[in-house]
């Protein structure tokens, strides 16, 4: 068996699980946040008036929320969400709630991994497509709808299909002008946004190896994005020390077999990879960052939980650092951890003598919900995950998905500019 | 058994930002969402409906069955998605393929999607007749044509008992507590 068969054999109690077989495993841990919470709200409003009890939950310290889609509030509606999303937790004894103004918080995907949430051979569910993000710490991470994230609340448990896997393989270190965001586009490119359609994605080779946590969970994060079903890496020392420097010592790790088997194979060689982006309106729609190189642009956006974690801020910071940005450019760290580390390391300095707006975090305007969308015809690159029609803003905006660097190095030019081209 | 014209709309990838954009993500009660279905491409700025686009024509008016291009209901795992299409009165989606958590919302939310091959789906976006689907013997007929469906058999179970996930394990109830009676640590 591969990792994820046998973290969900594990998690279901049988000693081998094969691609199809369904199975029902027990949740480690459970995320809700300030879309999703409420709609899980209704859910148990609704079950209440069928006579079902949601009097507790099935496990309440397994279960934590995450304020970041709609924060800070920009109208009542949103305001009056987080009011409900506290009651619900104060009602039901959650307390890792992970509160806008009060501490740590952030976007729910990089709270996950930012204060070791997840451990490897952990399943892990939150109520949001890139759930998938965390499954680079060696855990099995999906994201469900509304009604199966009320359903695990309640019981602690939810049914899943094993999924057959797409085995991605890198050969070689990237080199320095290139981040995991430039692969895992090169791989939405080459497979598709249906091209992992219930599969799971994993990643693995001497490339990964070398790669930092933070770029691992880059990688894992876009596989929703592939339609995959979860996206994992078998856990290394580099996981190891990143969870035990954040507190987390006691887990037991899961590894493929020897023979584990896979739908299909893909490899890359690292030296032969370019600086990639995705064109508007797909993921998939990919060139070299090199040949569409001069469009102009209106504005760049380095942010949310697949473009503002540290090193992606570190990554910008380089480009950015004595040169000023030609068009408006905003940075808006993934948590409050990362905030901080950026600031106490300079890099905050950096962005402002730089011109650019440093913002607090928030999914924002990477779901075009508020704190800098795009008006008509504007034209965006982004270090965010999707650039389908009106994502960050208008309908007929348009938004280039790209590495940090890339995004920075445009800043600068006010084109789409390949960070060797600065 | 439901049986209409067809809503074709012709295009692969349609995401749940398109399905129901983001605006309206901070509502949640669950009916009223049929209003916000497909927004942007519905209406204009002034909130004006758009010619051009397929559920402004009111030929396809009291449609209940929609047909779509490949992976529809990727991106986003908002279930406000199948709100939207069910309030708007689909109860059926025909696509070449689904995203899968929006596949499975659809189920807890009375939404019959059935995926067929594409020269079928091409087929069935042509056609002006009524399209009947009966999901007890699952087949689709339509201009003297009937065409099987695959679907598990728990979804089945689920769509025509009115059931979901929740009310399904309920009703196993009583096996439940006498395991859990028999197996204490």
């Amino acid at each position: 068996m591969n990792i994820t068969e046998k973290i969900l054999a594990r998690a279901s109690g049988k000693s081998s699980v094969a691609p199809d077989d369904i199975i029902f495993a027990n949740v480690d841990k459970a995320m809700i946040h300030d879309v999703s919470g409420p709609g899980v709200i209704k859910v148990f409003e609704k079950l209440q008036k069928q006579g079902i009890s949601t009097d507790r939950l099935w496990n309440s310290s397994k279960v934590w929320v995450a304020e970041d889609h709609f924060v800070p509030s920009a109208e009542k509606i949103s305001a009056e969400n987080i009011v409900k999303l506290t009651k619900f937790t104060k009602q039901y004894g959650i307390e890792k709630h992970f509160k806008y103004g009060m501490g740590q918080y952030g976007i729910c995907h990089t709270l996950s991994h930012e204060e070791a949430m997840v451990l490897p051979g952990e399943v892990y569910v939150g109520g949001d497509s890139h759930t998938n993000t965390t499954g680079a710490l060696g855990a099995f991470a999906c994201g469900l709808g509304h009604t199966d994230v009320a359903y695990v609340l309640l019981n602690g448990r939810i049914w899943f299909k094993i999924p057959e896997t797409l085995y991605f393989k890198l050969n070689g270190k990237l080199p320095d002008h290139m981040m995991a965001k430039d692969l895992i586009l090169k791989i939405i490119g080459d497979i598709g946004t249906e091209g992992a359609a219930y599969y799971a994605m994993q990643f693995g080779g001497s490339g990964i190896s070398e790669m930092s946590v933070e770029s691992r969970l880059t990688l894992c994060n876009m596989t929703t994005e592939a339609g995959a079903k979860n996206g994992i890496i078998e856990p290394d020392q580099k996981i190891f020390d990143y969870l035990s420097q954040r507190g987390a010592t006691k887990y037991t790790p899961v590894y493929g077999d020897a023979d584990a088997e896979y739908a299909k194979v893909y490899e890359y060689e690292a030296s032969e990879l370019e600086p990639t982006i995705a064109k508007p309106y797909s993921p998939e729609n990919i060139a070299t960052v090199r040949d569409i190189a001069g469009v102009e642009l209106d504005k760049s956006y380095i942010g949310s939980c697949t473009g503002a974690k540290y090193e992606d801020l570190e990554a910008a910071a380089k480009i950015l650092k004595g040169r000023q940005v030609k068009i408006r450019t905003e940075v808006l760290p993934a948590a409050i951890s990362i905030y901080k580390r950026a600031m106490e390391n300079g890099l905050i300095k950096i962005f402002l003598d730089a011109g650019v707006t440093v913002g607090p975090p928030t999914c924002g305007a990477c779901c075009g919900a508020h704190m800098g969308v795009l008006a008509k015809d504007e034209i965006c690159i982004s270090t965010t995950n999707r650039n389908f029609p009106g994502r960050m803003g208008h309908v007929e905006s348009q938004t280039y998905l790209a590495s940090p660097l890339v995004a920075a190095a445009s800043a600068v030019t006010g084109k789409i500019t390949d960070p060797r081209d600065l | 058994m439901v049986s209409s014209i067809v809503t074709p709309l012709d295009r692969p990838n349609v995401d749940t930002d398109q399905i129901v954009p983001k605006q309206f993500l901070k509502l949640v009660q669950r009916t009223g969402f049929g209003k916000f279905l497909f927004h942007d491409w519905r209406f204009d700025q002034n909130n004006t409906p758009k010619k051009e686009f397929v559920l402004n024509d009111s030929k396809y008016t009291g449609s209940h069955i929609l047909v779509s291009g490949d992976n529809f209901g990727c991106g986003s795992s908002r279930e406000h998605a199948a709100w939207a299409i069910k309030d708007y009165g689909f109860d059926v989606v025909i696509a070449p393929s689904f995203a899968d958590i929006f596949y499975n919302n659809c189920f807890k939310n009375g939404i019959l999607p059935i995926s067929l091959p594409k020269e079928i789906v091409n087929d069935l976006m042509k056609t002006d007749s009524v399209v009947h689907v009966d999901l007890a013997s699952q087949t689709i007929q339509y201009n003297s044509k009937s065409i099987h469906f695959d679907i598990d058999g728990s979804r089945k179970k689920t769509l025509l008992e009115g059931l979901d996930d929740i009310a399904i394990t309920l009703q196993h109830e009583n096996k439940i507590t006498s395991f859990e009676k028999n197996h204490v640590l």
